[in-house]
């Protein structure tokens, strides 16, 4: 299968998820440049994180404004699978195909290091390898992840199953102390009405060998697998290291 | 008495009477503005080396895996499967006092730009910290804005902040150093050097527009700091870090074209030092049109475009015929470059405004026959008293619990982690071992292959004895790299010091290289480049001489690498090399007693390399599952930061020293002997341990094992330390957090 890794400048996990999908994986990926208009023949797109545009107005503010956003637009809306991780997000939120807005982490410092997040829903292309409830420990690295809506879009969120991942303990209790940032209802990600738009903060492609940590976050990329492959499909080199 | 014009004008220049002699004899006629504004920083310590260079000299360069020593960009060794590490460390010691936040970030921009420029995608980033105590709020705020500086510029560009060291030291007040080291990969055969070459080649600048920042920067690292200091602020430049990300991505992808004669970027002295060096690297001569140069400002002279250190910008010499590629691959990244000028064969750096000459001078003069100053030295007069140290003079010392306790939550021991989460450390997807776990640790893509990265210098061993010091700052920062499992095959050096018109100093600073060399003969280290800082004075009083070393460590099984925490409950825990009675400038000293006295610990050079080739030797074959050596704080420390983080207590033995009788427990708990590490193997290969120890010739003690939820340590059966492992911990890790709560009282 063929992923998009969609090139914006200041982008920096760019290559991260390449090689996630390539060398981990085992699938083709692609880079699209900002300035294209055009997916190509992707299966899904990824917007990596990064720092678009220096990130000097709002996080992810310039990039909606990206040429290639009006096809990630049209892929979307006909029900393509896309994930925006971290920045990526951040782009996401900023073009107004996920709800909501990202406000500096409590702390006011950037923060690096591995958070537990629960998977909450499992029906969207991203998840559906994963276990009802399981706890993922991936890494988060942003300095505005705090996740805030107003109170009547959080509820319809809720109510509506959008709310994929929860910062939550080891064990899976969403309490304050496991929530990083400060993200109302310790939302870590969010999917789209449709389901088929996934953005979170944490960074599963920085989690998807041992070696660095955890591999935890392979399961996402194992999902999308299945979601455009079926069930089955051919994941016998995804512990290939290098 | 007014002083003459001509005074006036060289004391603004830095520069002196026999030195503006000899530029009159040089050119044959007084110089114009802009020249002379060209010899102020190209002669400036910091660009000139004027001071250090007969000492730098001396210093081992050569080696078979040395691709590229001094003199360029940066260093780069051989690192097997075609590929060479590229890199190099250097200060910002001055801006950041200034400006914390702008002076380290600009630090931080500035050494990837000469990682880039040599062609190697940068995939790590370390830096050497030093401030005052931390109970200042002064020092407080320069620590919080350095580091934010830091993390500012590293994490917008995508290059993780894989390790590092910071002490705190009333000596760096009013003058912390900020040193920053950065390590890329690039093809062996495809490393890109600064020179200018080719008649008729055209000079191109691309990046950042220049503007008044950062003029006379150079020359500002070049003097003492004074109550005037704050006014030198216009002086430090502002960072862009997404900027200089655009021109990392475009130059990369323009070297792969084939396309360039050479590039060098605009750091220090801009656009000045820039051509001139290429110029004379190539054996060739520059000629450019300032007012061809982009602006931010209207109506710089051309004095201020050549001297202005306007961030994010490179000089570039591109082949004839392919400038076309080359404007097509920048302007892709919306960025422009502008032809500005070109090569010529004269030798000279010939500077023109709208085609009128402002600037001709030969550009040897401004390199390689910059003046060279054999300053005279004597051994300073604190030295001899400051060697005496009288245990007994002390009287009692506290009980042992009570200092390690201390000991823990010691800013320069106490875990590092308010720092590093700010850093993006995982980015790019190569970190093999986090921060706080060691030597920084990151895989070389597409081979087996990994790489630890150590900065380390204790400047207390320094102070007390500067060629014993600095024999010491290698032998830790090589033992670190060699404790992750890496073979140390390359180093780069960051000398902070302080006035060296003051012959103390230049004492010291001689003696530091001296003893640095020595190190690095013995252990087969070549030195590939660095940076040497000047001038870390506030007011007439230096910092404690500082010669920082970036080591390079080679690990060929990726998979083998090791960290600093024990990995299994049982396993067994030996204690390499031997300890005596060793409190010479500890941390013991300085935070029980307040003192900096005595001698630091004896080296022996032939043990040091015998032990590191130990400890590659049984990382690389599986035997060491955990290693970490004794530095501040002694084995009493080491072995608690062992425990830490993985959670696994420890109970051990720990030898006895001779010496005084009232301090044989603190000397056996907390002195500094060099040479020893903590391992810890599986239970059933302890002796497999001892025997590869012994055909080292590394003396090895079994002295416990790995388990429980306790820190117990005895000598002579007699428990000295059992705290538990929580507690001693939650003191090690919080420490620094603890000073930046709200409502933090100064003691």
């Amino acid at each position: 299968m063929r992923f998009a890794v969609v090139v914006f400048p200041g982008s920096n996990c760019d290559h991260d998820a390449l090689y996630a999908v390539e060398h981990v994986l085992g699938q083709t990926a692609a880079f699209v440049w900002h300035k294209d208009t055009s997916l190509g023949d992707a299966d899904a797109v990824i917007l990596p994180g990064g720092f678009a545009y220096g990130d000097y107005l709002r996080t992810g503010a310039i990039a909606r404004f990206s040429p290639i956003m009006q096809a990630i637009k049209t892929f979307a809306a006909a029900g393509g699978p896309v994930i925006g991780i971290c920045n990526g997000f951040q782009v996401l939120l900023e073009a107004g195909l996920l709800p909501g807005a990202m406000l500096r982490n409590r702390s006011v410092r950037f923060q690096c290091e591995h958070v537990y997040v629960k998977v909450e829903q499992t029906d969207t292309p991203f998840t559906l390898a994963c276990a009802p409830g399981q706890v993922l420990r991936l890494p988060i690295a942003h300095g505005e992840g705090n996740y805030y809506a107003e109170p009547d879009v959080i509820a319809r969120l809720e109510q509506q199953r959008q709310v994929v991942f929860r910062y939550t303990t080891a064990q899976g209790a969403a309490t304050a102390e496991a929530n990083p940032n400060g993200s109302v209802h310790n939302i870590a990600g969010l999917c789209n009405e449709a389901r088929n738009v996934v953005g979170l903060m944490p960074h599963p492609e920085r989690a998807c060998e041992l070696a660095l940590g955890s591999a935890d976050g392979l399961v996402m990329f194992k999902s999308v697998l299945q979601a455009i492959n079926g069930v089955g499909s051919h994941l016998s080199r995804t512990l290939s290291p290098r | 008495m007014t002083p003459d014009p001509i005074s006036q004008l060289l004391e603004q220049h830095g520069l002196t009477r026999e030195e503006y002699q000899r530029i009159l004899d040089t050119l044959g006629r007084e110089p114009t503005i802009t020249e002379l504004g060209i010899y102020s920083v190209m002669w400036s310590e910091h660009c000139s080396y004027k001071s250090s260079r007969v000492h730098l000299k001396t210093l081992p360069t050569t080696g078979p895996r040395v691709l590229q020593g001094p003199g360029e960009n940066a260093g780069a060794v051989d690192i097997g499967d075609g590929l060479a590490a590229v890199f190099k460390i250097e200060s910002h010691n001055h801006p950041s006092f200034i400006e914390p936040y702008q002076g380290a970030a600009t630090g931080v921009g500035g050494i990837i730009r000469d990682i880039f420029t040599m062609g190697a995608r940068p995939i790590a980033l370390l830096n050497s910290l030093r401030f005052g105590s931390l109970d200042e709020a002064l020092v407080r705020r320069t620590f919080a804005g350095v580091v934010a500086g830091i993390a500012g510029y590293g994490n917008s560009i995508g290059i993780p902040t894989v390790g590092g060291e910071i002490n705190f030291d009333e000596s760096y007040t009013g003058n912390p150093l900020v040193n920053v080291f950065c390590l890329g990969i690039a093809r062996a055969d495809e490393i890109i050097r600064a020179a200018a070459s080719g008649a008729g080649n055209a000079v191109y600048y691309v990046g950042a527009k220049t503007g008044r920042d950062g003029i006379h920067g150079a020359t500002m690292a070049s003097a003492e700091f004074d109550d005037k200091s704050a006014e030198k602020r216009p002086a430090v430049q502002v960072g862009d870090p997404f900027m200089e990300k655009l021109l990392l991505e475009a130059c990369l992808e323009v070297m792969k074209t084939d396309t360039l004669v050479g590039i060098q970027d605009m750091g220090a002295a801009g656009l000045t030092s820039s051509s001139t060096e290429m110029g004379a690297r190539g054996g060739a001569g520059v000629e450019i049109d300032v007012a061809l140069v982009p602006q931010r400002e209207t109506g710089m002279t051309p004095y201020e475009i050549m001297l202005s250190e306007s961030q994010e910008r490179m000089l570039m010499v591109v082949k004839k015929g392919r400038e076309a590629e080359v404007e097509r691959i920048f302007e892709k990244w919306d960025l422009h470059a502008v032809r500005i000028g070109e090569v010529t064969t004269d030798g000279r750096l010939r500077v023109k405004h709208h085609g009128a000459v402002v600037a001709e001078i030969p550009n040897t003069s401004l390199t390689d026959d910059a003046p060279r100053y054999t300053r005279p030295m004597v051994e300073p007069a604190y030295l001899k008293d400051a060697q005496q140290l009288s245990l007994e003079s002390l009287g009692q010392p506290s009980p042992a619990p009570d200092v390690f306790r201390r000991l823990l939550a010691s800013p320069t021991v106490a875990s590092k982690r308010w720092v590093y989460r700010q850093y993006d450390h995982m980015v790019r997807t190569n970190t093999l071992v986090l921060p706080g776990m060691g030597a920084g640790v990151v895989r070389v893509k597409g081979t087996t292959r990994a790489l630890a990265l150590s900065v380390d210098c204790n400047a207390r061993f320094v102070y007390l004895d500067p060629f014993a010091g600095a024999q010491l700052a290698v032998a830790e920062a090589a033992r670190n790299v060699a404790c992750a499992g890496g073979q140390p095959i390359g180093a780069t050096n960051c000398l902070n010091f302080g006035n060296p018109q003051r012959p103390e100093i230049m004492w010291q600073f001689a003696k530091a290289v001296e003893g640095m060399g020595a190190a690095c003969r013995a252990l087969d280290l070549p030195i590939t480049g660095g940076n040497v800082s000047l001038y870390n004075e506030t007011d007439g009083s230096a910092v404690l001489p500082t010669p920082v070393l970036g080591v390079v460590g080679l690990i060929e099984d990726a998979d083998r690498a090791v960290r600093r925490a024990f990995q299994a409950p049982g396993d067994v825990v030996l204690l390499l090399g031997e300890g005596r009675e060793e409190l010479g400038g500890s941390e013991y000293l300085k935070v029980m007693h307040g003192l900096v006295r005595g001698r630091p610990p004896v080296l022996d050079l032939t043990r040091e390399a015998a032990l590191q080739r130990l400890l590659v030797a049984g990382a690389a074959s599986g035997l060491i599952r955990s290693a970490h050596d004794c530095a501040e704080g002694g084995l009493a420390v080491t072995l608690a930061e062992c425990c830490f983080d993985t959670g696994y207590g420890i109970e051990a033995a720990v030898p006895a020293v001779e010496g005084t009788f009232s301090f044989r427990d603190i000397a056996a708990l907390f002195g500094e002997s060099a040479s020893r590490v903590v391992v810890s193997v599986a239970a059933n290969r302890a002796d497999e341990m001892i025997a590869l120890a012994a055909r080292a010739l590394v003396p090895a003690t079994v002295i416990g094992r790995v388990g429980g939820e306790r820190i117990r340590l005895t000598i002579d059966g007699r428990f000295v330390i059992d705290e538990p492992l929580a507690d001693a911990e939650d003191r090690w890790s919080t420490a620094i957090d603890r000073y930046f709560e709200t409502n933090h009282v100064t003691a």
